[in-house]
């Protein structure tokens, strides 16, 4: 997995509250087999119109959406299924880290698991990102940190496992397989067996 | 030391490497079921990493959320009624369960259905055990005081691969609801509720358990469409404790220990409920007793009023205000006599015997309006007939609805079972998200008792007329 330390880019502004993951990937697009492609998938229903068609002012469809690595959105992100499809097809849009004041549990654990940041802010914080959308913003992940262009930094929660595993693109399957002998200790000395 | 929740001993019972500051703790999983939706990628990883499922008799297949709700006979059917990307993944299901020795319920299963009606028909839902699967309602187990809880695909090679997950202990909260259900009030309308009452996030980091007089008094399939959309209010994980409902529901299913062991899992059984003084990180309470049904007007659950209310104003509130826009309602409007164009009764939340059954009753001798089309589909194969032996679907055709092969169908529209662009379904599924039925579907979430009323009189009513007429 590819490494994160630190993320520095504009960022691009959706404030919906409560963007689920039907409206990050809708369901139609889930009968792929792959994780090819779904970077076009992303918001779909509103980034295209009827005919398919990109429409202008939806920000993603704006020149230089691709080269923001950071998502802001509005309060609550991500709330809905477990669809990994979400993180999969931001990732592959070229996202690399999204800020919310809430972040739902699922899409976090699936969004870390793929080296896409989530990172939960204050309100004020918050409030002033969607008010500057495209800001340069440096997503810290070594120092847990949010660098605002007018010098102040605000960190953000991160785990000690995660922010390893970010920084140095730890695969957690390798991990668990690396506790084999635990594993075959516990199902054969627990009490019952399932 | 306080007492332990039921949460906190089933969760101890799973440690095989515990929590550190460092690292998350590695977390025993006895049941992995799994649908053709969630995990193609994760078996692709196994093949490219030459790996073997380690427990192959602790994963359990279905398919159902892709799979069509019309008759399939034969894979060379399937061709003809689904679309090539839906019949593929349908297909890759079958070769990786076939090649990795995992029991499946394909198209020729009795027991084929949504993951979450056939593992506890199945009697593989347990308490006390740990169940994942690659879809958020996997909390629907926890009815049964079973720690469950949805994964994404990666997590679903973890499980293949090593049959743990690595997992942080969540915070625990307890939801009290107390108070007698009045007529036309049912479970649905209680979690509803509770949704509206704590919000889309009031979970978020928490695993609830569900308790008090009114949770007691409700059976197995009741319980289970409370803790199913335990996920919409932002929790992973709802759980129930077991008692005499959860025992005898369980005693002679296929899956469900027997003889000795029955007795052994029993005992085991009886100790999980949370020990008297133990201590929850957030306690919240709900006095049902003078609940009214409970219908959406938005694109999130917590956008809930009882059904003689009218839609909150929420000012200039972009979110709010986008939201009654898709839906093409306005702020201080009446739900009650919103036109309706179709009603789907079904999904993990509300497609099980206990609905049906109720449906039948309401639709007896009555007709579905017109001006709408109604969609009855079945939680799983064994309850499409269990309901067939008693002749509902007799009442249900002749009321004018469609009655189906089990699936997920409406509930996410993946099968082509979807709702048309500006129409609106009252559904008694568990997501009105934007687009989550069809693209510009508009969803009312609601009991199967406000459906039936819904469906008669062709928009949106309330079921307790029904019962006085
Ligand atoms: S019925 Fe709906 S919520 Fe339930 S498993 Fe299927 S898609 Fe998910």
């Amino acid at each position: 997995m590819e490494k994160i330390v630190r993320i520095e880019s504009p960022t691009l502004v959706l404030p919906q509250d409560d963007i689920d993951t039907d409206q990050i990937m809708p369901a139609r697009y889930l009968t792929t087999t792959t994780k090819e492609g779904l970077g076009d998938a992303i918001f779909a229903d509103w980034r295209y119109d009827a005919d398919g068609r990109p429409i202008p002012d939806f920000p993603l469809n704006q020149p230089g959406a691709k080269d923001c690595k950071i998502l802001v959105t509005g309060n609550n992100f991500g709330c809905g299924s477990s669809r990994e499809h979400a993180p999969w097809g931001l990732v592959d849009f070229g996202f690399r880290a999204v800020i919310s004041t809430q972040i739902a549990d699922i899409f976090r654990n699936n969004a870390l698991k793929n080296g896409l940041v989530p990172v939960v802010v204050d309100s004020e914080t918050h409030a002033w990102l969607l008010a500057n959308p495209g800001a340069r913003l440096a997503v810290d992940v070594e120092q847990r940190r949010l660098e605002l262009p007018d010098g102040r930094s605000v960190p953000f929660p991160l785990d000690g496992f995660s922010r390893l595993c970010l920084m140095e693109g730890i695969d957690q399957l390798g991990y668990l397989l690396k506790h084999e002998d635990a594993i075959r200790r516990f199902e054969e000395t627990r009490p019952w067996q399932p | 030391m306080s007492g332990r929740t039921l949460f906190d001993k089933v969760w101890d019972e799973h440690i095989v490497v515990p929590e550190s500051e460092d690292a998350p703790a590695i977390f025993y999983i006895d049941l992995h079921l799994i649908h053709e939706v969630t995990t193609p990628q994760a078996f692709s990883l196994l093949r490219e990493r030459g790996l073997e499922v380690r427990r192959p008799d602790l994963h359990l297949a279905t398919m159902d959320h892709s799979t069509p709700t019309v008759p399939v006979s034969s894979l060379a059917d399937l061709d003809v009624v689904a679309e090539p990307q839906a019949a593929g993944q349908i297909r890759a299901m079958i070769d990786n369960c076939r090649d990795f020795g995992i029991e499946l319920h394909g198209f020729d299963s009795e027991y084929r259905g949504i993951v979450h009606v056939i593992g506890p028909e199945l009697g593989a839902t347990q308490p006390g055990k740990t169940i994942v699967c690659g879809d958020s309602h996997s909390s629907t187990h926890g009815a049964f005081g079973a720690i469950a809880f949805g994964i994404g695909s990666t997590e679903v090679g973890h499980v293949l691969a090593t049959q743990c997950l690595l997992q942080r202990k969540p915070q625990r909260m307890a939801v009290t609801i107390d108070g007698r259900l009045t007529a036309g009030v049912s479970a649905k309308d209680v979690i509803l509720a509770l949704i509206g009452e704590i919000g889309v996030d009031g979970g978020t980091g928490y695993a609830i358990e569900y308790r008090g007089s009114t949770i007691r008094a409700l059976n197995m399939e009741q319980r289970m469409t409370i803790c199913n959309m335990t996920i919409e209010a932002g929790a992973r994980i709802g759980m129930i404790a077991p008692d005499d409902t959860t025992i005898d529901y369980l005693a002679g299913r296929p899956r469900a220990p027997q003889g000795d062991a029955w007795d052994a899992a029993v005992a085991r059984w009886r100790a999980l409920p949370s020990d008297p003084d133990a201590v929850f990180d957030r306690e919240v309470s709900l006095d049902v007793s003078g609940l009214e049904p409970m219908v959406t007007f938005g694109t999130n659950p917590g956008m809930v009023i009882p059904i003689s209310g009218r839609i909150p104003d929420h000012g200039d509130d972009v979110s709010f205000r986008k939201a009654l826009e898709y839906m093409g309602l306005q702020a201080g409007q009446p739900m009650l006599g919103t036109p309706v164009d179709m009603v789907f009764v079904g999904s993990c939340t509300n497609s099980r015997m206990t609905d049906l059954r109720r449906v039948a009753e309401l639709l007896r001798g009555r007709r579905v309006a017109d001006s709408l089309s109604m969609l009855i589909v079945p939680g799983s194969q064994s309850v499409k007939h269990q309901a067939e032996a008693e002749g509902l679907h007799e009442i249900f055709i002749a009321a004018g609805a469609e009655w189906r092969e089990s699936g997920c169908s409406m509930c996410l529209g993946m099968n082509g079972d979807v709702v048309p662009p500006g129409k609106l379904c009252v559904s008694t599924s568990n997501r009105n998200f934007e687009g989550r039925q069809g693209v510009g579907a508009r969803t009312v979430l609601a009991s199967p008792e406000t459906a039936v009323a819904s469906a008669i009189a062709g928009r949106i009513a309330d079921p307790r007329e029904l019962l006085a007429a």
